[in-house]
């Protein structure tokens, strides 16, 4: 049995295995559309988080099983005092494979070692969430055809941004990838990334602060926002919230086969009026992340579609 | 005072001296091996004067080798020397290694780590870099910032 904590978890070739299922998911609803039929997932967050509790129940649905779950701590048995791993002991008898989220970094990784079913890490506090690694990695390489030979701008909150921590892990599996880092000086990426990932890597990368300076040589722009839950001073924030607006006209600075990807939800890093680029990918992304959470619900239960 | 020249063992006829403690270090190995549980001898030379090291210290216990974690001493100083003892001689020095991983010896401080919550939980560290000498955090992957195996 399988489980799903980091995304590292998969090697590169087992990763190229779960976007192709995911991209004949992709091209081909109906042919999962039962895939799932008596089997259910169960959604544990103990936070809220609409987005990603949403797109797995979505992922479920879509092959025909069924959902069941709570959605916050408060409505669970956690809070009567009930460990992570009790709590998995029973919904182990309840379902087939179960998605978790949790505030506290290492408790899916706790639910693991008590589980009989497999257990998916739908976030634990600033730690993981590799179900978002891997809907941005579908999305890069379905809308570029491939994951090497990539100049990838990230830019925002590198400090804190554990989407973008995520994605670096991940895409230094990959040859001719080179990382533009924009950021002001405050939220740079921490040093840790940088020499143990990057460095020890050998993955070229630059730093810079203006935006408009990265935006020429890009091929994806990945926006994050910044974080108020990050600052301890109102005032901090309010000055790095505006730092970077992607707007129409720093568009005009970017080559025609760029894409802007965005976890999600954004505040105002991105202007509305960008939506309408064909460039602007990060809904598309969304859609994305429903079909990889399909390929992986499917490869986790062992389940196989001729 | 004893020096490394003189180091005396003749007291103990049976048993493990551990040598080579960095000066000062001696009550943390005494504490992390728990050998206030120990129902045998036990003694601590403070400050020796050492010619690999200017000063060390020493600590001579009366007791099998199975007794004593050598897991958790790799991970305090695993350039500590370990002798045995049998018959008032030295039949074997062992060396030490950093231990892939070691539990409940060290906590980690990271509040938002499951842990912190779940205090039943196993305290469990792992070797990431050897090189460098880090362990993080079974579960939530933070560094442990501590300074005991640190020369």
């Amino acid at each position: 049995m399988r489980h799903l904590m980091s995304p590292l978890d998969f090697t590169v070739e087992e990763l190229d295995q779960l976007l192709d299922l995911a991209n004949d998911i992709e091209k081909n609803p109906a042919k999962y559309a039962h895939a799932c039929e008596g089997k259910k997932l169960a959604t544990l967050f103990y936070e809220p988080s609409t987005r990603t509790r949403l797109s797995h129940e979505a992922a479920m649905l879509n092959l025909g099983g069924n959902v069941l779950g709570f959605s916050s701590a408060d409505s669970s048995s956690a809070a009567k005092g009930e460990t992570v791993s009790d709590t998995i002991r029973m919904i182990s008898c309840y379902a087939d494979i179960c998605a978790m989220r949790h505030p506290k970094e290492g408790a899916p990784m706790v639910a693991c070692k008590h589980s009989s079913i497999p257990i998916i890490n739908a976030g634990d506090g600033g730690h993981q969430h590799p179900t978002q690694t891997l809907t941005d990695l579908l999305t890069i390489r379905s809308l570029k055809g491939r994951l090497n030979n990539l100049t990838i701008g990230l830019c925002g909150d590198l400090k804190f941004g554990r989407t973008v921590h995520s994605l670096i892990n991940a895409l230094v599996r990959y040859t001719g990838i080179r990382f533009i880092l924009i950021s002001p000086e405050e939220l740079r990426l921490p040093s840790y990334i940088r020499e143990d990932v990057l460095d020890r890597n050998e993955v070229p990368y630059q730093e810079v602060v203006r935006l408009e300076d990265a935006l020429p040589s890009l091929d994806i722009l990945y926006m994050t926002r910044v974080q108020k839950e990050r600052f301890f001073n109102e005032e901090d924030y309010i000055r790095m919230k505006d730092f970077y607006i992607l707007d129409k006209k720093k568009m005009e600075l970017a080559p025609e086969d760029m894409y802007v990807l965005h976890p999600l939800p954004r505040v105002n890093e991105i202007a509305v009026e960008v939506d309408d680029d064909p460039r602007a990918a990060y809904f598309r992304q969304a859609q994305y992340g429903v079909y990889v959470r399909m390929a992986l619900i499917l490869t986790l239960l062992d389940i196989h579609v001729d | 005072m004893p020096n490394e020249s003189t180091l005396n063992v003749s007291g103990l006829s049976e048993g493990v001296v551990l040598d080579h403690i960095q000066a000062g270090k001696c009550m943390d190995i005494y504490k992390y091996l728990k050998l206030d549980k120990l129902d045998c001898t036990v003694a601590i030379i403070k400050n020796a004067t050492s010619h690999k090291m200017g000063r060390k210290d020493i600590i001579k216990i009366e007791c099998p080798i199975d007794y004593i974690d050598l897991d958790v001493l790799g991970f305090i100083d695993h350039n500590i020397t370990i002798n045995i003892i049998q018959d008032n001689k030295i039949v074997e020095k062992k060396r030490l290694h950093l231990p892939k991983q070691i539990t409940n010896v060290i906590r980690c401080k990271n509040p938002r780590c499951i842990t912190s919550i779940e205090p039943e939980l196993d305290q469990i560290f792992i070797l990431t870099d050897e090189e460098k000498e880090v362990y993080r955090c079974k579960y939530c992957e933070e560094k442990y910032q501590g300074h005991l195996n640190k020369r």
